[in-house]
């Protein structure tokens, strides 16, 4: 990290052009990875939030890489019974191959009184953080019921492990909107799952913050430093497995952002495979559009999200 | 899916970190706002949508606003966390860290400079050099930042006048000078105005401050240092049918390759590397500089994250007890002496105490003193701290990532610094502990004398250590039984009785087991008092906290039992018993060296 002293600029760059500087991904590769191990070492009470999505998939990845083929936290995925029917199905193809500890959470009640925003009861926002926020706080404080995934059923069952988890490894990254812009690697949350942005305790170099009072609840960020486009190329790099949503299948359209079905809506293109993904965020149409421009939730009111995550959103 | 091709153009596209810090209002965010407007890095409609919410707001627009994303911190003002924003030039992706200016958000600032490659330091060319311009040059120079460039901004406000640039040359040139820092350039700017931030105004023939930062030089080499591996992890995931011991870490400096000779450091244990592990990679035969890895060793070893794997060709580090830190406290309470903090250094963890304080800089107007007893916060002290076990690192200057720490205090990260090298020598905080200890111990009426005449044995601490704990206790349970049948007064210690008893608050964390040792190693002074045999058995001891319990307990007398493979615990023991041996043999062992020692009549089976 602490550089050198200064070449000079042709010899630099003859320098790059060699072999000096590791591949930018190996870069990102090596400190999610370091991040990840630290969480591990760390921390007993630990899952991995999977939302089938991109970001959290890579995330997956890279705890296989951290772990060398294994991933030895449970990962917790919140069904909102909103989702896209594929995501599903992926979900738990990846789990039975990849032998995962796999356990989902809902939020029964609202589903069950109809509180949601296709039931046409409440507004996106509201839906949001019944179907999403609230479903998460009680499916890792282990009041809400957890379905784990049994191997030699393939099924799901009721998971009889009531254990809170309080540490929670998410895969939010730095550029995706404002707020996440000033998240920390290891990022305390109080009891109710608020965030106090003030209040950030320091991290320096590789030393994290991993000392936190009994009861503190925390969120694990380790792909912080990655980019829409970075997470592209490094799917593309390790033919990672990604749900077909996000590719055009045939009709001019596919997800850039995954997310519930009602409020989640696809963009236009025509990007058929990854390597057209990463094309497409590299200099093409959507090199300067943000990500989340599908998501409506964000819309709703001017800080949707803001407001959400200080609640504890993801 | 689509096919393992990467784009060949950005192989060689380098990540460049870069901060951005000042006095608070000197026009950080707007230097920010103006590098990603003028290099159309910002997404399509975001420059318009902040314009036209500052129009609803009746607010004329600036640009700093495009980074105050959150809602209270516009409310403000002021940046209260680093932020981070990203845009491309040449062949770099930068991220630029905004760190807060105000006073009260040091730790955040530092947070963000600590990742830095290269800093932008602005200053208000109207108010000039302030305290935290100062304070910031200094935190650049100790978190090891060499590159920075001085940009004095909003020229527009003294017309342009170059003396003025000039001046805040000569006064803050000399500063950072005396701080080991040398600016790369003092650019004049007015970013408001985008003045040398991407264009290069008539009045200036200068860098501007775009050509600045794609000049400062990428990353140091670290590849032909010395090779250094701290241990962040010892994974073997047998329930899952993987019996690799595999040795995870990021390698900070040098490289290894397979079949090279290691040591660990502080144990000095020796082996070879027997194989690097890797998941859905390439077959890999050696392993470098910022690479996360793993490896298997050639021999069994019993090594414990935080020890830091090096090769035995190369330069070994330091090993030590005390060192000689420069220090940054940002803690809320002082830190002070007599109180335990955690030392990190690398990936290690353990319990250390300040021992003296050499000297303390207020960081703002450079005033140094040499009486203070405690370090306040914003201090910048020299002084000397003391861990209860022994550390291995490196100087700084030659090994950034083993040779900077940060300590914790209580759950806070309250301290950040750098080494400046091992202390002289002196009293250990235990010796010095169990000298102020054995001046108070309160006696009664009572002399050991007495007790071991009635008792008809003398005193004792049996300690029985090995890597097989089960095999330990069953052993200790058996001697306790044994000696009891010859009425002696015996008692045998289940140490998880500790653990959820006298132990409970103790954390169950790595760098908490020094803790759980001394406690116990203060239990035994009390029990070996009071005229018993006392007997327990503990997982595998490493030679230090052998020493430590023996230190402890004494003037009582121990009798340490190993069960140990390990040469350099079994050199510490007094008796070493044969794994193979069976338990009645290992029990007429013990009891033989009792006898021997005095401490039980002779010894008849």
């Amino acid at each position: 990290m602490v550089v050198g002293t200064s070449r000079e600029p042709r010899m630099r760059f003859a320098y790059w052009k060699e072999k000096m500087i590791q591949n930018h991904l190996d870069r990102l590769e090596a400190r999610s990875v370091h991040i990840l191990r630290e969480a591990y070492r760390e921390f007993k009470q630990l899952c991995m939030l999977w939302s089938i999505g991109k970001d959290s998939t890579v995330l997956l990845w890279l705890t296989r890489k951290a772990f060398f083929g294994h991933v030895p936290f449970p990962l917790v995925h919140i069904d909102t019974a909103f989702k896209i029917p594929e995501m599903i199905e992926y979900r738990d193809r990846l789990a039975r191959e990849w032998k995962l500890n796999m356990i989902f959470g809902t939020n029964k009640t609202a589903l069950d009184e109809k509180q949601t925003f296709p039931d046409g009861n409440v507004n996106r926002i509201m839906c949001c953080k019944f179907l999403k926020t609230e479903a998460l706080k009680r499916t890792l404080s282990g009041e809400g019921e957890r379905y784990r995934m049994n191997h030699s059923t393939g099924k799901y069952e009721i998971d009889m492990n009531k254990e809170p988890y309080t540490g929670v490894i998410v895969g939010a990254r730095a550029d995706e909107e404002g707020s996440r812009s000033k998240e920390r690697y290891f990022s305390p949350r109080d009891r109710e799952s608020e965030w106090d942005i003030a209040e950030q305790p320091p991290e320096l170099w590789n030393q994290y913050k991993t000392d936190f009072a009994p009861g503190t609840h925390l969120r694990i960020h380790p792909l912080l430093d990655w980019t829409e486009l970075n997470i592209w190329e490094y799917i593309e790099r390790e033919s990672i497995p990604i749900v077909s949503l996000y590719f055009d299948r045939g009709d001019g359209k596919r997800y850039r952002s995954l997310g519930c079905a009602p409020c989640t809506q696809p963009v236009e293109s025509t990007a058929k495979n990854v390597h057209e993904i990463v094309e497409e965020l590299r200099s093409g149409k959507f090199s300067r559009i943000a990500e989340r421009s599908g998501r409506a939730q964000d819309k709703e009111d001017s800080g949707g999200l803001e407001t959400l995550r200080r609640e504890g959103y993801m | 899916m689509s096919s393992n091709s990467i784009a060949k153009p950005f192989d060689n596209r380098e990540q460049f970190n870069l901060v951005i810090v000042g006095h608070v209002d000197h026009g950080k965010s707007t230097v920010i706002g103006r590098l990603l407007s003028d290099t159309n890095s910002l997404p399509d409609g975001k420059l318009e949508a902040v314009r036209e919410r500052c129009r609803r707001n009746s607010k004329p627009f600036e640009y700093a606003f495009l980074l105050d994303a959150l809602k209270d911190e516009q409310e403000q003002g002021i940046t209260i966390d680093s932020a981070r924003c990203f845009f491309k030039s040449g062949n770099r992706d930068y991220i630029i860290t905004d760190a807060p200016g105000h006073v009260e958000f040091l730790r955040n600032m530092i947070t963000g400079a600590s990742r830095a490659d290269a800093a932008l330091l602005v200053i208000d060319a109207a108010e000039g050099v302030m305290e935290n311009s100062r304070r910031h040059g200094f935190i650049l120079s100790l978190l090891g930042i060499r590159q920075v460039s001085v940009l004095v901004n909003k020229m527009d406000l003294v017309k342009y006048d170059l003396k003025v640039l000039e001046k805040i040359k000569e006064e803050f040139g000399a500063f950072l000078e005396k701080i080991g820092v040398k600016p790369a350039s003092f650019i004049p700017i007015c970013a408001r105005e985008g003045e040398n931030i991407v264009r290069r105004a008539e009045w200036h023939d200068g860098k501007t401050v775009l050509e600045q930062i794609n000049d400062f030089s990428a990353h140091e080499e670290l590849d032909n240092k010395p090779f250094r591996l701290p241990i962040q992890g010892v994974y073997k995931f047998t329930e899952e049918d993987d019996q690799r011991r595999i040795f995870a870490g990021n390698v900070e400096t040098g490289t290894a390759s397979i079949g090279d000779d290691v040591i660990f450091y502080p144990s000095k244990k020796k082996t070879k590397i027997a194989s690097i592990e890797v998941f859905s990679a390439k077959e890999k035969k050696t392993i470098s500089a910022g690479e996360a890895v793993g490896v298997t060793l050639a021999d069994e070893l019993y090594v414990r994250p935080g020890e830091i794997m090096t090769k035995s060709s190369d330069i070994s580090p330091r090993v030590g007890t005390r060192l000689r830190v420069q220090l940054f406290w940002m803690g809320r309470s002082p830190m002070i002496k007599g109180k335990r903090y955690k030392l990190k250094i690398a990936s290690s963890r353990t319990s250390t105490f300040l021992s003296s304080i050499e000297k303390v800089l207020d960081a703002s107007d450079f005033s140094m003193s040499f009486a203070k007893s405690q370090i306040d916060r914003h201090d910048v002290a020299t002084c000397v701290i003391e861990s209860i076990r022994p550390i291995s690192f490196d100087l700084p200057t030659e090994i950034a990532g083993t040779g900077r720490l940060v300590i914790v205090d209580r759950y806070e990260i309250a301290g950040a610094g750098i080494v400046l090298g091992g202390a002289m020598d002196s009293k250990s905080i235990f010796d010095e502990h169990v000298e102020k200890r054995e001046e108070r111990w309160e006696t009664s009426e009572l002399t050991s004398e007495q007790r071991a005449l009635r008792f008809g044995h003398k005193p004792k601490f049996i300690l029985i250590t090995g890597r097989n704990e089960e095999r330990s206790k069953r052993i200790g349970m058996m001697l306790e039984a044994r000696l009891f049948d010859e009425d002696y007064h015996v008692y045998y210690l289940g140490i998880a009785n500790l653990d959820f008893g006298m132990d409970q608050d103790v954390e169950e964390k790595e760098e908490e087991r020094a803790e759980r040792i001394r406690r116990l190693g203060e239990l035994s002074r009390i029990m070996t008092d009071s005229g018993q045999i006392f007997i327990t058995a503990i997982g595998e001891l490493d030679p230090h906290e052998i020493r430590i319990i023996r230190k402890l307990n004494a003037p009582g007398e121990i009798l340490v039992v190993s069960l140990s493979q390990d040469s350099d615990t079994v050199s510490e023991a007094d008796i070493n018993l044969n794994e193979n041996d069976d338990e009645v043999n290992s029990i007429r062992k013990i009891c033989e060296r009792l006898s021997i020692e005095k401490v039980i009549e002779d010894y008849v089976i």
